[in-house]
Parts: structure tokens; C-alpha cells; sequence
């Protein structure tokens, strides 16, 4: 029998049976949308199908739209999807990591991040394929045998290992996130009372029956996909800093990057996390479900994190200097002191100083005051990524090539189109999907339940 | 039940000491006459002086790592792992006798016909830095005064780490309450952010700087990365003789899966730092850079790819199943081969650097490791003579009692 300490906090507040659980999650689904609701998704799909028109801009007219030029070949296109893939790394960390690690507090948030993990990875997507400039040929980045003579893809390239890494990472999420939410598909489809969702949870379910059949499987299927998704949180990010580490580009080019880009991917997926369950537990009413003390467990994951990678910052800052290198000297002190000075100190301020304040407990388990600094991480991620790629390129070896970059309108409507559409994604999620693991949490109601904990619960209060 | 050393356990472990005594000067009466001799046994020292020392401090991490993760299992193999730490004692005077005979020494230093040979650190003689403007060039780094001042501080706090956690678990044991769980909980939170630090750049001090021109951002968590591992193998050996030995009744089949978990991770962790590492450098193929692993590939082609595939090898496909990892034979056996695989990899961090391609392992390296185990092993039994091995009025007590997975 699992016991839990008296000294831990409990993961449910109040008093909640196993009934409870089930209507507080199903209630938004069965319910009517509030109008607040509808505006939020009116504006993300606005802002979305503005970023699909400049995609679809873009693709008539070429990629000279951006701001990208013969030195700076890389920009806001790459920043942007190095920044959401690495925003899709908290999902599976949550759900696969923290699972080995047995985090019962995972439970309150595992199902939303891992949504947020596979929206983000479509978003991550869009960018590479839009920047091989004709999207309908996105497929030839796959080894497939075809009939266009010696085209084939580069296996000694990262980019291709890329390709394979970001689509298995996507696979295995998504098998993983799905599995889980049979169960409880089945519980919204055995609730349903019109025909149509009634039919359509029932086909989501799989003709789940809950027997003790399908639960074995389900425990065994959801075991080897912790198991596989588990080195994969690994290797996406590691492979996507193979994208610049496998270079000779000074800035680029260090043995760090993998597991500091693995550290970074973390700190801005959690500070994505908070960002929106902060709203949704506000706007669905789970503050008994996602409370501070889930928030405190991920600021200080934010603070972990942002501290491996703020010491990741200064060994290559000082490395640049031991090494003796002039060039790799020249492209951090250009990063600190050059034309995009204000790019690095950004990065700087946000990323290693703000999550230093989540030392301070006060602060921790502010939910406003997490609120506000997951903004800033995200902010300072995207800084990161931004310095990394430009500030590296923008003055190669040659002066009589240095340039700058400056977005463009397109640039900018990009990005704030996939914003958009990840919006729509999620807040689609969150009327339609359980976004609490309804059968997960109640697995933990009796060990990590306050009202059980301190034994306050009225007796035999568990009818289903 | 207290836990003694029994005379079979002081036999066997005297007998070692003296295995490898009887080893060392054989090795010794061997190769005197040899140009490297001195940097040979200079290298040796760093090596296992080094390898126990990161064992030691492997464990200390881990156990900072447990209060301040607030992790309720491990809580009844806490003294197995204050017992491996303890050893950081004798790890640091090893070490600081062997810093300060290189310190006087420019680094040690081999006349040849009158030219400086074979040193352990060529940038401690001002001979070598006068005509090197590259290792000139990491002054105030790469200086005497810098690297004690450093030093002193890596140990001092090492040692007054160890003692406060020792200190507070055993007053746990007689006073209760959580006060002092709440101050290990501060005080480890403390420690991980020094050696989050230190840990890197003592590495880059003691282990980097033996190829003076080399350098890899990624080095401190790759010297980590098999501190840990070896640390969490040296755990899991040690319960595993106490349990067979009918003490630590308490510590079940779960834990010992839990620390076999470890085990399987940090042999995972390890293999992706060094593979991140040398797959850059070998890609880039930058000459200074890649230098550092052409030179082991050319000279020690065999020992190098063995000690890596070992250590990934071996733990990944023994230590994948479930019933591996609740299995003494089986553990007992993988864990001394992933020992014996991590000191090759000090000995390849060190050993290439100080003898270049006159590196090899007989009488002298075999010697000095059984040498270094024997002391290890007494000192970390003794230290478990002197606490009872189960702690009382740990909060978390009863959830690691009830282990179950």
C-alpha cells in the first residue's frame, strides 16, 4: 500500500469524491460555452488565418518576402521553430518523465500539456516546410523512392535527422496523449445526451468498456510509450541543436548545446504550461485540481531548468575565452556589445535573472506573479533562439559580408499567425477534450485528497 | 542490529590492499628505468585519487539531491549513501597531497637531457608557457594561485556539506520533528546550486587542463555524468553486501529496483554526453578541436571504444528488464563491470594527456586501482559501523518503509 507523509502538501483540495471528479471536468464539455470563449477563438482564428495568408503570400511571391539576406540565411523562420518545438517538450516530459519519476502532481496537468506539446509541434513544423520555399514538395524531405533521378535525401545531414526526430517525437505524443484519453472518452460518451456527441465520443473512445481487459492493455501500452517517449524528449531537442552544433559557425558550433538546448526546451515548455493552465484552471474552475502547489512544483522546475541553462551561458561565454579562439572570442563579445546587444541582454534578463526570483517562495506561489514571468521566459526563450541563430550569422568571417537582419511584415505575420492557430488548437481542446485525466486523478483521490488526508471526509463518501 | 565488519570482509579487504601493494613495486622494481616512469605513477595517483573522490562526491550530490527533491523512497538506503560519501575525506587529502607535489614541482615535471618532459600539468612550468603563448593566453585561469584558491574552496565546501548532512541525520535520529528535514531541505537546494557550478569548473582545473590547448563547453557535465553514475553502481553494491549479510531488512526488492533505475539512467545520461561531445567535434572536424579524440582513437584505439561501449552497452541491455534490476547475481556482476568500465574512462581522460602514447595498463595501473578500492571500501564500511543503518524520525520514513513499485 502506498503511503504518503503527513508533511506533503495534498495534490486535491477540499473534499471531492470519485463523482466530483467526473463533473468537474465534464461540466465545461456538457455545458454551454461561455462567451468569453467564443471571443478568444473569434481572435485566435482571425490572427491564425492572417498568418495563413501571409503563408499563402509568401508561397506565390517567394521567400525574398522575408527578411532574410545572402548572409543572414536563417532568422525569424528558424527562431520560430526551434522556439515552439522546444515549447512542445513539456508535454511528454510531464507525462513520460515525470511518470518514471512517479510526480503524482502530474496528474492536474499532464493531459492540457500534453495537447499543448502536439499543437506546438504542428506549429514547430509549418516553419521548415514553408522555408524550403515550395510546400506542396514538403514530402521529398522523406527517404521515399521516386522517379526524379539522382534526388535523394542527405542522411549525413542533421537537418534529415531532424525530419526523422520531430516526426517520431510527434508519432509517439500523439499515440501517447490519445491513448490516455480513451478512458475518459468513454466517460463523456456514457454521460452524452444528444445523439450526435454521444456517436462522435463513442467513436473518439474505441468502444471502451473499462474491463479489466482493456485496463491491463492500457496499463502495459501506456508503459512502453513512457519508455519510448522518454528518450525522445532527449533526442529532439538534442538533434534540433545538431542543426548548429554540427557547423564550424563560432557561436554555433559547441559540444553544450545538446543537453543545454534539452534544459531550455523544458524551461520554456513549463513556462508555456503556466501561462495556460493558469487561464484555464481560472476559466474551467479545477482550482481545486491545479493549485498553488502544482504551481510552485513547476515554477521550481522553470527555476531548475533556467539555471541549468543560465550555467550553460556562462561556460560558453567562458569557454569562448579559454579557448583562445578569437573568432569564437569575436561572436560572443559581438553578441554582448554588437548591433543586437539589446537581442542578448534581453535573453539575458529573461532567462537567467527572472527565474532566480522563484527562490523567493512568496514568489513561487504567486499565481499572478507566475503568470507575468512565464510571459517573460517565453519572451526570453524566443530571445534565445534569436540570438543564437543571428547574431552568430550576421557577421561571418568575411567582413565585406556583414549585414543585418530585419523582419518583415511577413516575418512578423508568420509568427503571429502560428500564435494564433495554436490558440484555436487549444481552446478547441478545452471545450471539446477532457482536460484533466479524469480517470488518472482518481487514482490519487484517496492517498493525495486533502479531505482524506486529514481526515475530515465523511464516511463511505466514495459513490461513483 | 548494528552493522560490524566482519573478519571474512577485513580479510578480503586487507588482502586486496595487499594485492596491490605486492603489484605496485613489482610494477614498480619493472619499469624504474622508463623515461615516463614518474609521470606514470603521478598519473595513477590522479586517476584513482580522482575516481574515488568523484564516487564520494557522486553520492553527496545524490543525497543533497534527495532532501531537496523531497523524495520519500530512498530514504532507508540515506546512511548506505552518507556512508559512500564519507569517503570525500580521504578522496580530498589524496588530492591535495598530489596538487601540492605537482604544485612544487611545475606541474611534474621529467628532466630528459635537460628538457621538460611528461608533465601532469604543462602549464604549472614556466618553461612550457614561456614558448606557448597559447596556454600564456589562459592566464589568470590556468595559474597556481587561481587553481588552490579554487580548490580550496571546492573542498572546503565539499567537507562542510558532508558534515552538516551527517551531522543533521544523526540528530534526526535522537530529536524527530521536521525542523531539521525543513534545513536539509534548504541546505540541499544550497549545495546542488554550488556544485551545479563546481562541479564544472573544478573539472575543467583538474581534468581539462591536462590538455592544456583542448576544450569542450560540454566537458564538466560529461566528468559529472560518470561521477554520478558510478556513484549510484557503488551504492547499489554496497546494499546489496549488506543485505546479504541479513542487515537493511527494511530496504526491499523496490529499492533496490529504484537504485538499478538510476543505475540504467546515468549509464544512458553518460553514453548521450559522450556521444553529444565526441559526435561535434568528430563532425566539425576542426583540428584542434578533434585532436583530443583522434589521439585516443590512434593510440588506444581498443581501450577507448571498450570503455565506451561497456558502459552503454552493458547496462542498457542487461539492466532494461525488470526482474535484472531485482536480481543480486545479476546486479552485483553488471555493477563491477560498469566500475571497472568508469575508471577506464578516468584513465582515458587522464592517462593519454600525461603519457601520450606510452600509455598502458599492467602491474602499476592494476595495483594502484585494487590499492585505492581496498582503502575506499574500509573507509565506507567504518563509516557504516558508526550509525545504525535504518534512521529513525525521518518524515518520510514510513513512505520509503512501504516502498512498494
Amino acid at each position: 500500500m502506498h503511503k504518503e507523509s503527513a508533511i506533503r502538501e495534498p495534490l486535491i483540495l477540499g473534499h471531492k469524491t470519485y463523482h466530483d471528479i467526473t463533473e468537474d471536468v465534464c461540466r465545461s464539455i456538457e455545458g454551454k460555452a461561455p462567451k468569453a470563449w467564443y471571443i478568444m477563438l473569434g481572435i485566435a482564428m482571425l490572427v491564425g488565418l492572417y498568418g495563413v495568408g501571409c503563408i499563402v503570400y509568401l508561397l506565390g511571391t517567394g521567400i525574398g518576402t522575408w527578411g532574410l539576406n545572402k548572409t543572414v540565411e536563417w532568422a525569424w523562420d528558424i527562431t520560430n521553430f526551434v522556439w515552439w518545438v522546444g515549447i512542445g517538450h513539456a508535454g511528454t516530459l510531464i507525462s513520460a518523465v515525470l511518470l518514471l519519476f512517479r510526480q503524482r502532481w502530474r496528474m492536474a496537468i499532464n493531459r492540457s500539456a500534453e495537447a499543448m506539446t502536439i499543437f506546438a509541434v504542428f506549429m514547430a513544423g509549418l516553419f521548415p516546410l514553408i522555408h524550403m520555399g515550395r510546400l506542396w514538395v514538403g514530402y521529398w524531405v522523406m527517404p521515399i523512392p521516386n522517379q526524379f533521378g539522382s534526388l535523394w535525401v542527405n542522411f549525413n545531414s542533421p537537418l534529415l535527422w531532424d525530419v526523422f526526430a520531430i516526426s517520431t517525437y510527434l508519432s509517439v505524443s500523439l499515440v501517447f496523449w490519445y491513448i490516455g484519453l480513451i478512458p475518459d472518452f468513454a466517460t463523456i460518451r456514457d454521460r452524452a445526451k444528444s445523439p450526435v456527441a454521444k456517436k462522435a465520443y463513442s467513436i473518439l473512445s474505441f468502444g471502451w468498456s473499462g474491463r479489466a481487459k482493456h485496463w491491463n492493455r492500457f496499463e502495459i501500452v501506456s508503459l512502453v510509450l513512457a519508455g519510448l517517449a522518454t528518450p525522445l524528449v532527449f533526442s529532439v531537442h538534442s538533434i534540433v541543436s545538431f542543426d548548429f552544433a554540427t557547423s564550424v559557425i563560432p557561436g554555433w558550433h559547441t559540444t553544450i548545446f545538446p543537453p543545454y538546448f534539452v534544459a531550455g526546451a523544458v524551461f520554456s515548455g513549463f513556462a508555456m504550461v503556466q501561462t495556460l493552465l493558469l487561464i484555464l484552471r481560472k476559466g474551467m474552475k479545477l482550482e481545486a485540481y491545479i493549485h498553488t502547489r502544482h504551481v510552485e512544483y513547476m515554477n521550481i522546475v522553470i527555476m531548475v531548468t533556467g539555471s541549468i541553462v543560465g550555467v550553460a551561458y556562462l561556460t560558453e561565454l567562458f569557454i569562448s575565452w579559454y579557448s583562445g579562439v578569437e573568432y569564437e572570442s569575436y561572436a560572443f563579445i559581438n553578441r554582448a556589445t554588437g548591433p543586437y546587444w539589446w537581442a542578448y541582454w534581453s535573453m539575458m534578463t529573461c532567462n537567467v535573472i527572472s527565474p532566480q526570483l522563484m527562490w523567493i517562495r512568496r514568489l513561487r506561489r504567486s499565481l499572478l506573479f507566475t503568470f507575468f514571468i512565464s510571459i517573460v521566459v517565453n519572451i526570453g526563450m524566443w530571445f534565445e533562439r534569436f540570438v543564437i541563430i543571428v547574431t552568430s550569422i550576421h557577421r561571418d568571417y568575411l567582413p565585406s559580408a556583414w549585414s543585418m537582419f530585419y523582419p518583415t511584415w511577413v516575418d512578423i505575420g508568420i509568427f503571429i499567425g502560428t500564435l494564433g492557430l495554436f490558440f484555436s488548437f487549444y481552446l478547441l481542446f478545452a471545450r471539446y477534450f477532457p482536460v484533466l485525466a479524469i480517470s488518472e486523478l482518481k487514482t490519487i483521490l484517496k492517498i493525495s485528497g486533502e479531505s482524506y488526508k486529514n481526515g475530515t471526509a465523511p464516511g463511505h463518501s466514495d459513490h461513483h | 542490529m548494528e552493522f560490524q565488519i566482519s573478519s571474512k570482509a577485513k580479510k578480503t579487504i586487507f588482502g586486496a590492499i595487499a594485492v596491490g601493494l605486492i603489484s605496485v613495486i613489482i610494477g614498480v622494481v619493472v619499469h624504474i628505468d622508463d623515461e615516463q616512469f614518474k609521470t606514470r605513477i603521478l598519473s595513477n595517483l590522479l586517476i584513482d585519487g580522482f575516481y574515488f573522490f568523484a564516487i564520494a562526491l557522486g553520492a553527496l550530490f545524490f543525497l543533497a539531491l534527495q532532501y531537496a527533491t523531497e523524495t520519500g523512497w530512498s530514504v532507508a538506503i540515506k546512511r548506505v549513501v552518507e556512508g559512500v560519501a564519507s569517503y570525500v575525506y580521504v578522496g580530498i587529502a589524496v588530492l591535495l597531497a598530489l596538487f601540492a607535489f605537482l604544485t612544487l614541482t611545475k606541474g611534474g615535471y621529467t628532466e630528459v637531457d635537460g628538457h621538460h618532459l611528461g608533465h601532469i600539468y604543462s602549464w604549472m612550468d614556466p618553461q612550457i608557457v614561456e614558448h606557448d603563448t597559447i596556454i600564456a593566453n589562459k592566464a589568470p585561469f590556468l595559474t597556481k594561485p587561481f587553481f588552490w584558491v579554487v580548490t580550496a574552496l571546492y573542498f572546503a565546501v565539499y567537507i562542510l556539506f558532508y558534515r552538516g548532512f551527517r551531522k543533521r541525520s544523526l540528530q534526526e535520529d535522537v530529536e524527530g520533528g521536521t525542523k531539521i528535514h525543513y534545513k536539509n531541505y534548504v541546505k540541499g537546494a544550497l549545495f546542488l546550486v554550488l556544485f551545479g557550478y563546481f562541479s564544472s569548473t573544478s573539472s575543467w582545473h583538474w581534468l581539462m587542463s591536462i590538455d592544456a590547448h583542448w576544450f569542450s563547453t560540454l566537458f564538466g557535465w560529461y566528468v559529472f555524468g560518470g561521477m554520478w553514475c558510478t556513484s549510484m553502481t557503488t551504492i547499489m553494491l554496497v546494499l546489496l553486501y549488506l543485505k546479504k549479510h541479513g542487515y537493511l531488512q527494511q530496504v526491499n526488492d523496490s529499492h533496490i529496483h529504484d537504485v538499478g533505475k538510476w543505475i540504467f539512467a546515468t549509464s544512458f545520461l553518460w553514453s548521450y554526453l559522450f556521444f553529444s561531445q565526441f559526435m561535434l567535434y568528430w563532425y566539425a572536424n576542426i583540428p584542434e578541436e578533434v585532436i583530443y579524440f583522434d589521439f585516443r582513437i590512434e593510440n588506444y584505439k581498443f581501450t577507448y571504444w571498450a570503455m565506451f561501449m561497456v558502459n552503454f552497452i552493458v547496462p542498457m541491455v542487461v539492466l532494461m528488464s525488470r526482474e535484472a534490476k531485482r536480481n543480486t547475481g545479476i546486479l552485483a556482476v553488471v555493477c563491477l563491470i560498469i566500475l571497472l568500465g568508469h575508471w577506464t574512462d578516468v584513465y582515458m581522460l587522464i592517462t593519454p594527456g600525461t603519457m601520450g602514447e606510452f600509455g598502458c595498463i599492467g602491474f602499476i595501473e592494476v595495483g594502484f586501482l585494487l590499492l585505492f578500492a581496498g582503502v575506499f571500501t574500509f573507509f565506507i564500511l567504518n563509516t557504516l559501523t558508526k550509525a545504525p543503518l535504518m534512521p529513525k524520525n525521518h518524515p518520510y520514513l514510513d513512505e520509503s518503509k512501504h516502498h512498494e513499485i
